[in-house]
């Protein structure tokens, strides 16, 4: 009960914040519905259990990605209204076929079992939150103490909920504990994630250099040129 | 509707994804058309997630979540590089005016 008010709440924020995005003119309002939109979307995550997720959502993108937008919106500042007027017959098209694009992915992902289809899915069967240590710690308790067993493991299962960080972390070192502890390699171990994880070690280093190359580029001409006019 | 299930997520991801997506088509400001491409980022996201929970894809969702989040802070850095250099230029951050590689 409690999480469907939460996830209304959210869902509500989130969309209503993209709206508003869309239909506001000036920036420094757009970053603010941003921030509301992006924050409800980090909450959403940790309705969803992914808990490391949703800080990561708040600490990169609310905390750093906003913050250079807005920093971007004060060094190109054109005049005291930072507005450039978007011409209301390109507003309502643009709207009219937003709404028909919407209108055509919600009778799409209304019109798909998707229970059936995941049915399908060659993966692991168990859900990644119920591990194996957790299971068997589980399965010892009750063996241990077989006269309130539910209420406790039903307890712990809700403590356990979304502890995602160790199997994150360890994937991205190209360890999947999550699946291949379970069938005994059944079919073939799992791979992790260790080399797209070093590929964007080196990509954010190169967009570390390429940004500040970028953004320096043009002021070191202007000072040179005042060194050659004085 | 009773138990929030994963339609209601892909709901969410698809509004996020249409705003966007007119966001960046409407918007004559650059940096607008940037926060039209986090928009776009994110339901994308919500989408990941959702599947991640509801679905036996496991924990795969989530990763692939995490690494979209990394790589949208590396292009809006990329990307407000670009916009700083094209104000610089052009003394107006209007895309429209953007024109000079034209034929």
């Amino acid at each position: 009960m409690i999480e469907q008010l939460l996830f209304y709440t959210f869902a509500i924020l989130t969309c209503g914040g993209a709206v508003a995005v869309v239909a506001t003119q000036n920036v420094v309002r757009m970053a603010f519905w941003l921030v509301v939109s992006l924050g409800s979307v980090a909450a959403l995550f940790f309705l969803l259990h992914a808990d490391f997720l949703g800080a990561a959502q708040l600490l990169i993108y609310v905390g750093g990605t906003v913050v250079l937008l807005v920093f971007g919106v004060m060094l190109t500042a054109s005049g005291p209204y930072t507005t450039i007027k978007t011409s209301p017959a390109e507003g309502i098209i643009g709207g009219a076929v937003g709404l028909m694009l919407l209108m055509v992915l919600v009778s799409s992902i209304g019109s798909v079992d998707w229970g059936a289809i995941s049915g399908r899915l060659p993966a692991s069967p168990e859900s990644p939150f119920t591990a194996d240590s957790i299971r068997e710690a589980h399965a010892e308790e009750s063996l241990v103490n077989a006269g309130s067993t539910k209420a406790k493991t039903d307890l712990a299962a809700v403590q356990q909920q979304g502890r995602t960080v160790r199997q994150l972390g360890l994937s991205f070192l190209g360890l999947r504990p999550d699946r291949n502890l379970k069938e005994g390699g059944a079919n073939g171990l799992a791979p992790g994630y260790f080399l797209p994880f070093e590929i964007v070690s080196v990509h954010l280093l190169v967009v570390l250099i390429g940004a500040a190359y970028l953004a320096r580029a043009k002021r070191r001409a202007v000072s040179e040129d005042r060194v050659s006019l004085d | 509707m009773g138990e929030v299930g994963l339609n209601a997520y892909l709901m969410v991801g698809a509004v996020l994804f249409v705003c966007g997506v007119v966001c960046m088509a409407t918007k004559r400001n650059g940096i607008g058309v940037l926060m039209g491409v986090e928009l776009v980022l994110n339901g994308a996201n919500v989408n990941f997630v959702a599947f991640s929970r509801y679905t036996s894809l496991g924990l795969d969702g989530q990763t692939v979540a995490l690494f979209v989040i990394v790589l949208a802070a590396a292009e809006a850095a990329v990307a407000l590089a670009i916009a700083l250099n094209f104000y610089n230029n052009h003394l107006t951050i209007d895309v429209d005016r953007g024109n000079e590689l034209q034929g």
